[in-house]
């Protein structure tokens, strides 16, 4: 995640998938983010074993919808998909692992 | 750049760990509503209360979401009330603590801390009162807490308040006989109590505080033992090593949590206590991680030293994480509200002198112990005097918080429910302390340059 845009106004979140892989998981989150015009700035993953871990850092600077919106929405997408899907704000992350 | 490991460890330790935000606690100041008319002071407790914490809830709720961490209480600190009912004639309290406790409800915290006296030196007028209404007041309402400070490293141990206080218990127990002496479970004594500790039972908002502050606790027993566990073949300096880099993630969560709740509701920040604080939860015990140690069960020897090196990682890794670490800031040993310190002393692995021994290494004290309730205020009195003393010679704060549970006998259980848990009642010592409680007056205050 080296080249992530930089001129986001921390408005920034990271949206996690965990679970088994399928078809569409990426499809299906990145539909509700461009449906309610959240900006993806990068997107990573790993398989470990059979299960997906995913990772995606989108900007919030214009979203039409707020953040509990758009966790509800992704949670909903998740369970019908069968994997968890969850949004946090990026400082959480930030100020864990950076000083 | 974050990379993909560090954010799936940060998810990892909420999903899986219990990582959670322990309390936000609002100190709110009440000493612009003291005055001579009882229902004037309480009418101003009441709108200054619900106006300034208004929004607490809702803003605690509003983090929780955004940041995908659980904030599991929200909470009020206030001024000791002895010092705000004061100035009213009216001798008994009971009336404030009803006050407080409505303001509670209206906006939606479950406990609010400061039904307490500072009397480590001596008691006025309005302290006595307050003490002496203590057994009413916790059996009248539902969500005050209660403290009461009984020494200091500079004043010593007011005896005449540790024997009152062995008798308040006992009263406090009796008028809550039909929930196994709950108001107990509300009450702490201290020594050197901090002003700004935001943890119930003992939360108050000290005098030298502003007007309102927003104190955060962390928790995190779950992830330390996760960690604990995945360095079981490690040093002790690795280990170390290892839980000091733990807390100081979790400790960065709290400051995080703090400084926004504190913004949005428009108050300073004031510190985050760095406790290591359990819950009944399984995988949510700092015996566990004492265990994981490498101990059969917490209490047989070389728990203290572990606890040792537990609490000074986490204070190690936390005093990083922070800009003000303050409040209590040690591991708590609570038995009530702890799976494995249950189990230990279920199983006699555990009794009251090795949960004394433990208190001289880590915070808090002899907290959320059941004994027999049959066991009289001179006895109770005189372990509050044992746990002070630790905290007073070792200029560190200690304190009790135990129930006589009502009709119970060693090897009875007593059930609170919720965060406060369950305990087993453990045995005291059979011989008497009479004689030496019943003297009174001031044990002197220590000298400090002799340290050994």
């Amino acid at each position: 995640m080296q080249n992530l845009k930089q001129d986001s106004k921390g408005n920034r979140v990271i949206i996690s998938v965990l679970g088994p892989d399928r078809v569409g998981i990426i499809a299906g989150v990145a539909n509700i983010l461009s449906e309610n015009n959240i900006n993806i700035l990068d997107i990573s993953q790993t398989i470990i074993q059979e299960f997906l871990a995913m990772v995606l850092i989108a900007d919030m600077e214009k979203s039409k919808i707020n953040m509990e919106q758009l966790k509800e929405k992704l949670a909903e997408k998740g369970r019908e998909i069968g994997v968890k899907i969850d949004a946090q704000h990026e400082d959480v992350f930030n100020f864990m692992h950076r000083l | 750049m974050l990379t993909l490991a560090e954010i799936v460890e940060t998810i990892k330790m909420v999903q899986e760990e219990n990582l959670d935000i322990r309390t936000i606690t609002m100190g709110i100041s009440l000493r612009d509503c003291a005055g001579p008319s009882p229902a004037a002071a309480r009418k101003k407790i009441y709108d200054k209360i619900t106006g300034l914490a208004g929004n607490l809830v809702r803003v605690g709720e509003e983090i929780e979401k955004e940041f995908g961490i659980p904030i599991v209480n929200k909470r009020i600190s206030v001024t000791p009330i002895s010092l705000v009912a004061e100035s009213c004639g009216e001798e008994d309290y009971t009336g404030f603590a009803k006050t407080l406790d409505e303001a509670a409800e209206a906006v939606g915290v479950n406990f609010i801390g400061g039904f307490s006296a500072l009397v480590h030196k001596g008691f006025t007028t309005g302290d006595m009162r307050l003490v002496q209404s203590i057994p009413r007041a916790l059996a009248t309402t539902q969500r005050v807490c209660s403290s009461v400070n009984v020494a200091t490293s500079k004043a010593g141990i007011n005896m005449d308040a540790v024997y009152l206080m062995g008798k308040i218990i006992k009263e406090t127990a009796q008028l809550t006989a039909h929930r196994d002496g709950l108001g107990c479970a509300k009450l702490v004594v201290f020594s050197n109590v901090p002003e700004d500790n935001p943890f119930m039972a003992g939360a108050f908002h000290g005098i030298g505080e502003p007007e309102s502050v927003i104190n955060v606790g962390v928790s995190g027993p779950g992830v330390v033992k996760n960690v604990v566990e995945r360095n079981k073949d490690a040093d002790f300096g690795t280990l170390a090593e290892a839980i000091k880099k733990t807390a100081f993630k979790i400790t960065r969560m709290g400051e995080l949590v703090g400084r926004t709740a504190a913004s949005r509701l428009g108050v300073p920040f004031g510190i985050v206590d760095i406790s290591l604080a359990p819950t009944p939860a399984v995988g949510d015990s700092v015996a566990e991680i004492l265990e994981y140690m490498g101990l059969e069960r917490c209490g047989t020897h070389g728990t203290t030293a572990a606890l040792a090196l537990l609490n000074d990682a986490v204070k190690k890794g936390g005093a990083m994480g922070s800009s003000y670490v303050g409040g209590l800031s040690g591991a708590f040993i609570p038995v009530s509200e702890d799976a494995g310190m249950i189990r230990a002393v279920e199983i006699g692995a555990l009794g009251l002198d090795k949960l004394e021994a433990m208190t001289c290494v880590c915070s808090v004290g002899l907290d959320m112990i059941a004994v027999p309730g049959d066991t009289g205020p001179e006895t109770i009195a005189a372990i509050i005097a044992d746990e002070v003393a630790i905290g007073v010679i070792n200029h560190k704060t200690t304190a009790v918080r135990i129930i006589p549970a009502p009709g119970k006998k060693v090897g009875d259980r007593v059930e609170f429910g919720g965060l406060l848990g369950r305990a087993p009642v453990m045995p005291v010592h059979p011989f008497s302390s009479d004689i030496f409680v019943r003297r009174g007056g001031r044990i002197p205050a220590p000298v400090s340059s002799l340290t050994n």
